[in-house]
């Protein structure tokens, strides 16, 4: 009835609960906050002191920090939103996001769900069904079996049809997650099943689809927007092909080498397609484009705001957040196709807790350390995590996005690799060294990227080939060596200034610098360990002197080192900034220290350089008479053949029984952390001993799981 | 008072301030002393440092290591605060005292902090004939503890020494001040409440071994750590019976077996860790050092106006020249602000307030011969420190108490005395260094060693004897003519200048600071440019949280 109408355009949101975690709840809680809008956090016990918990006007506790009992549990969203008056509830990506049936309880309980009607979601959230409208729609396909029929015969048969390689994916969710590539007929039914369990395991739903794998393809998309009035427009592509298991890690915007006219193809495929499903709000319609014909075809509809929404926002100069409150309250958008800017151009490098060296294996810690680098108008950092926090192995392990813009994409790069080199984080292995060097490749440079750029490029981006290359690592390495010796030294003398200053000079005076020595000067010595090469295999004890000079200075020498001292002179500017002067070259360096389990860290950001060294600290009790200490099997280097859990996470299958004859890469164990499996392999061929695991323990990383013995 | 000042102050400058470093400190001095005072690149005290540092040579340092053992000085270091200064006391100690050389006496002692701990370290140096005990070694370790028994500083004691020098034991084992005091002082100083320490970090033979078992708490070292009465060639010799250093005194036999050591360390740097942790967990119940409570000790100080290091040129060597003193104290006082007490009385001695790193001081200094009047000035002086608990600092520059009727007549003795009395009787503490003439009753006025100050340094321009060389030589001179005119021998005047020679060339070598620091009669030869920093970690040293109280015997009027 009219008057309804009228009662609820006067309702506009006042007061939003984000269904969400870290930097995307953070994201929309800022735009909330300038929209004048009240804001509502839920969180697990795993983010309790969550930064997205203390940015919202309120904050109310759903649950345990598994998803499935916290963040993927509607009636507590909906109880905590009842609880707190929220009218709206905005589901960020993943979790409840494209969850058709949380939208519907959403309105069925009176709350608006910022995001598209159900209906379209469950449209576009079954991979096999949305393929059959956008075909209704002229959208074009990939080559693919996306029927009902999950015969494993039969889909052996159809993928024979399509030839290989075959990708199978789940027809639930996304995110990589359950997605095999399968080369050829004798990996197929393992594939399958892999695929079938994790997506089982992620979403509920074990149902799969298959599609012709595209061997040199770029995956770009298309930023849908649409009101309620039936208006739907696009705000450019994105290109997101620099992927690594299947997850994007650099996005940009504008898609680099593309004509205007398949720009504008392209955008006009996505807003039909939108349009096929009666779309409405925020939405990403993805595009695999093979290179080497120029043709594209639907992937798949994203019916959310995505992790790279901030490319596009940056090169059209909206705030997409904004317009989803805004269509979300029934307006009209805000512009029509021919009034959206394109601007410059804008890349995102996400910057995740993780182990590169390891095949990018999710990691888990605690950030000792965390400096972004200053927002500005051209750099925006979104995160969802401070100094020490801890990124818990229950959800993505991402940390942050690094958001830039530039007039054109030089420009943009320019300041990627910049803002790359000075973002700072510590205390747990991260990807920003290989995003650096991903920024830097030569192909990257000239924009050829494709979805398979880090396999193609492993030599240059996984290798320090050269013995140039080593020495000079090398070099850089003992440099920073020597100016974390001057700052740690000159930063000790400050601490303990302080510490033990307490109003007295006279006593202030035993920490005066230099250190004060009758007719010589102080020395010191410090051992850094550091990593030769990135697998932390190879690792170098530097033993570094240090003489305290009479005119303030520190002369660092390296012992069994052929180098020359280095006269550092250190300024402090700030907490753990410093100022060295070194050898005629002036420059600005930070520290990072922490301790963990019994060994110092240190890091040090210099120049173009990051180094990180290592400081054994004693044992503050000894154990007693040595000779009768027998060490722990944690301390001990694990004996041959024993096998050790890649990584902290949940055991799901165990594949083998005590005493069992196994081949060397057999797999043996399956290991759930953060929603991915990882398969453990037998490490050589043997019998299997001592199998201290089952099926649903928790493990952590080191611990040993079995051993593998000839005997 | 008079306010004495030597320029209006104009700019404020910070020490050891890299970043002001270029900036220029003002200067006063003519160039004539530039000419005539101590040049630290032309004297030989770099050269004697260099030896010194380099202990018992490079063999006996390079076997040392091979043992994983580190040089004394670099364990004290591993034990302080990482990046602390370190007062290191007597260094050339044994310099050319016997007909080996023996760098430091064999044994490195010093203040330092530990935690924010003040402690005093003796370390025995290993590279040093084996780390036995000379005599002035012992001199060496007695006077480090009665300097942490004087000030009540925690003794951590470096052990790895082979305990008496068995050639020399009678001068070692059997006086008062001989080695057994050592124990002695390690009993009196645990039952004052002073912690005593010990670290095993070699050998612990004989005596040795009472050192750690003496201590509150000690630490042993696996492997290179024993203690024991008599080592296994003695005990072969004794009872027949063959065992191995490590299971007659090692670390496993006295943490788990005897308990003569309290903590087992895998290595040396293991144990310099606990040594640390020890020092951390000290809780000297009501005896912990209260911040301000002597005085009041400012937040904020200004250094001197002047470059100290101009002090290096002050001093003449030439002794029979005068200098001022007020120019030395202007480069030791905050601000170079020195407010000067008694200034138109008995103005050969120069008395006044000033302060050193904020805290207030009581300056004495010589400004020429001690008369009556400079006499009387300087008891009251002394008395209203003493009075008001606040330290006195003593330059020495003085040749003595006038001499002659008129002196005598005026009392000078009586007048001498009551500086002595004043200066024995006043319980604050007190460091004296002596910037260039000590002699005669005028070292005593002055605080010299036999007055137990709490420190006393030298510099190279130091000369201390009972008299001048020349006066001394015309006394001498005269009684041996008027011996050799009672027996009537001849005396020419040739073999008198022989003779008067020979004696001024002994008083000569005997006055000279390194004979002196060789002996122990002071604490150390500083750089004149160290001079306020060394009093001022002194001062720190030694600043109590509770003044004694003084209480003087009779002054005769």
């Amino acid at each position: 009835s009219p008057d309804k109408t009228e009662g609820n355009r006067s309702r506009s949101i006042e007061k939003i609960l984000i269904a969400n975690r870290g930097e995307i709840a953070c994201r929309i809680i800022r735009t909330s906050k300038r929209l004048g809008i009240r804001t509502v956090a839920v969180y697990s016990d795993a983010d309790e002191g969550g930064l997205h918990v203390k940015s919202a006007d309120e904050a109310v506790r759903i649950g345990p920090p598994p998803a499935r009992s916290s963040y993927l549990n509607a009636s507590a969203i909906i109880q905590a939103a009842h609880r707190t008056g929220a009218q709206a509830i905005h589901p960020g990506y993943g979790f409840m996001s494209e969850s058709a049936e949380f939208a519907q309880l959403c309105e069925a309980e009176g709350l608006t769900f910022i995001g598209p009607p159900a209906s379209a979601i469950r449209d576009m959230g079954d991979k096999s069904a949305s393929k059959r409208i956008m075909e209704a729609a002229g959208v074009p396909l990939v080559p693919g079996y996306h029927g009902n029929e999950q015969d494993i015969d039969f889909l052996k048969l159809e993928a024979e049809k399509i030839g290989y390689p075959i990708l199978i994916k789940p027809t639930h969710g996304g995110g990589g997650k359950g997605m095999r590539i399968v080369h050829g007929p004798h990996e197929f039914v393992e594939s399958i099943l892999g695929a079938q369990r994790e997506a089982s395991a992620s979403f509920g739903i074990s149902t799969i689809l298959l599609e012709k794998y595209i061997t040199r393809p770029r995956h770009i998309e298309v930023q849908v927007f649409g009101d309620k009035h039936g208006n739907v427009l696009h705000l450019y592509e994105r290109d997101c092909s620099v992927q690594r298991r299947h997850q994007k890690i650099i996005e940009e915007a504008p898609a680099p080498n593309v004509l205007n006219e398949f720009r504008s193809h392209l955008g006009e495929a996505a807003v039909s397609a939108a349009k096929a499903v009666a779309y409405h709000n925020a939405g990403t319609v993805e595009f695999i484009v093979d290179t080497l014909s120029g043709q594209f075809y639907f992937m798949e509809m994203n019916t959310r705001l995505q992790v790279e929404h901030p490319v596009t926002e940056m090169i059209v100069g909206q705030d997409l957040v904004e317009w989803q409150i805004r269509v979300a309250n029934g307006e009209p958008l805000p512009l029509a196709q021919s009034e959206v800017p394109l601007s410059g151009h804008a890349f995102e490098a996400r910057i995740y807790a993780e182990n590169v060296s390891k095949g990018f294996l999710p990691a888990a810690g605690v950030v000792h350390h965390y400096h972004p680098v200053p927002s500005s108008p051209t750099v925006r950092v979104e995160t969802g995590v401070e100094e020490g926090d801890t990124v818990s192995m229950h959800y993505d392990p991402m940390i942050a996005k690094l958001v830039v813009w530039g007039e054109n994409r030089d420009a943009a790069l320019v300041k990627l690799k910049d803002c790359l080199l000075k973002f700072q984080v510590a205390g747990l292995p991260t990807n920003i060294s290989f995003l650096q060097k991903l920024a830097n490749h030569w192909a990257f440079e000239s924009g050829q990227v494709e979805t398979h750029f880090i396999e193609h490029f492993k030599n240059d981006l996984f290798v320090d080939s050269t013995d140039a290359i080593a020495e000079e690592t090398s070099n850089a390495a003992k440099l920073g060596a020597s100016l974390v010796a001057a700052c740690v030294c000159r930063q000790e003398q400050l601490a303990l200034k302080d510490n033990f200053h307490g109003g007295d000079c006279l006593h202030s005076l035993w920490y005066a610098h230099p250190p004060f020595r009758v007719h010589h000067s102080a020395r010191r010595t410090m051992e850094l360990e550091w990593d030769v090469d990135s697998n932390g295999i190879d690792s170098k004890l530097l033993n570094l002197i240090v003489t305290y000079q009479s005119n303030g200075n520190y002369l660092i020498e390296i012992g069994d080192s052929d180098s020359p001292a280095l006269e550092v002179r250190v300024a402090h500017i700030g907490h753990r900034d410093f100022r060295i002067d070194a050898d005629g070259l002036s420059l600005d360096v930070s520290l990072a220290l922490y301790s963990k389990d019994h060994v110092r860290h240190i890091h040090i950001w210099h120049g173009n350089n990051h180094h990180h060294f290592r400081q054994t600290v004693r044992h503050k009790q000894s154990t007693d008479d040595a000779t009768d200490h027998k060490p722990s099997f944690e301390m001990a280097s694990h004996p041959k053949g024993s096998v050790v859990a890649p990584m902290a996470g949940l055991v799901v299958k165990v594949l083998i029984n005590e005493g069992q004859a196994v081949e060397d890469g057999q797999p043996v164990l399956v290991l759930e952390a953060m929603k991915m499996e990882h398969v453990v392999k037998a490490p050589c061929a043997g019998y299997v001993r001592d199998l201290r695991v089952a099926a649903g323990q928790q493990v952590l990383d080191t611990t040993v799981l079995l051993s593998i013995k000839n005997d | 008072m008079e306010k004495f000042s030597i320029d209006p102050p104009k700019k404020r400058i910070l020490p050891w301030s890299p970043s002001r470093r270029h900036r220029k400190k003002l200067r006063c001095i003519s160039s004539e002393f530039q000419e005539h005072g101590w040049n630290p690149h032309s004297t030989p005290i770099p050269n004697r440092q260099g030896i010194v540092l380099a202990g018992g040579g490079s063999e006996s340092v390079r076997r040392n290591r091979s043992r994983n053992k580190l040089l004394p000085r670099e364990r004290i270091d591993r034990l302080l605060d990482p990046g602390s200064s370190f007062l290191e006391l007597s260094q050339l100690a044994g310099h050319d005292l016997y007909d080996e050389s023996l760098p430091s006496g064999g044994i490195i002692t010093g203040i330092g902090p530990v935690h924010g701990r003040l402690c005093m370290f003796v370390a025995n140096d290993p590279t040093v004939k084996g780390g036995t005990y000379y005599p002035v070694t012992v001199k060496k370790h007695l006077r480090a503890q009665e300097i942490a028994s004087q000030c009540k500083l925690p003794c951590i004691y470096l052990v790895d020494s082979g305990g008496a020098n068995l050639p020399r034991q009678a001068d070692v084992f059997p006086d008062r001040d001989n080695f057994g005091r050592i124990f002695y002082n390690q009993a009196q100083m645990s039952a004052d409440g002073i912690p005593q320490i010990a670290l095993v970090l070699g050998s612990c033979t004989a005596g040795g071994a009472y050192i750690p078992a003496m201590a509150d708490e000690s630490v042993i070292v696996k492997g290179n750590g024993t203690i024991f009465l008599a080592g296994p060639p003695l005990v072969k010799a004794a009872t027949g019976e063959e065992i191995s250093a490590e299971d007659l005194g090692g670390a496993t036999l006295h943490c788990k077996i005897s308990g003569v050591s309290d903590h087992f360390a895998d290595d040396e740097l293991h144990g310099l860790a606990i040594g640390r942790h020890i020092v951390k967990n000290l809780h000297m119940a009501g005896k912990q050092r209260a911040m301000n409570s002597l005085s009041s000790s400012l937040r904020d100080y200004q250094d001197p106006l002047y470059d100290e290091r101009e002090l290096r040129s002050i001093a003449p060597t030439d002794h029979k020249q005068s200098f001022d003193i007020r120019p030395v104290i202007a480069r030791i006082v905050d601000g170079s602000e020195f407010d000067e007490f008694k200034k138109l009385y008995g103005s050969t001695l120069v008395t006044g307030f000033a302060r050193i790193f904020g805290q207030p001081v009581g300056i004495i200094g010589n400004n020429g011969i001690l008369f009556t009047e400079s006499a009387l000035k300087g008891a009251h002086f002394i008395e209203l420190c003493a009075q008001r608990n606040i330290p006195l600092i003593f330059l020495q520059n003085i040749t003595g108490f006038m001499v002659g009727s008129r002196s005598e007549a005026s009392g000078i003795a009586k007048a001498g005395a009551k500086m002595v009395m004043a200066v024995s009787c006043a319980k604050v503490p007190k460091v004296t260094i002596i910037v260039g003439g000590s002699f005669g009753a005028g070292n005593y006025g002055m605080c010299g060693r036999a007055y137990s100050p709490n420190f006393l340094f030298l510099w190279p321009t130091a000369r201390i004897s009972v008299m001048g060389g020349n006066q001394a030589a015309g006394v001498l001179a005269q009684i041996e003519r008027s011996t050799k005119k009672r027996q009537g021998v001849e005396w020419s005047q040739e073999e008198e200048d022989k003779f008067k020679s020979k004696v001024v060339e002994a008083y000569e070598r005997e006055a000279s600071p390194y004979f002196s620091t060789s002996r122990l009669w002071d604490d150390g030869i500083i750089d004149p440019a160290d001079t306020r920093k060394v009093v001022g970690l002194c001062l720190s040293a030694s600043v109590k949280p509770v003044p004694d109280d003084t209480k003087y015997g009779v002054f005769r009027m």
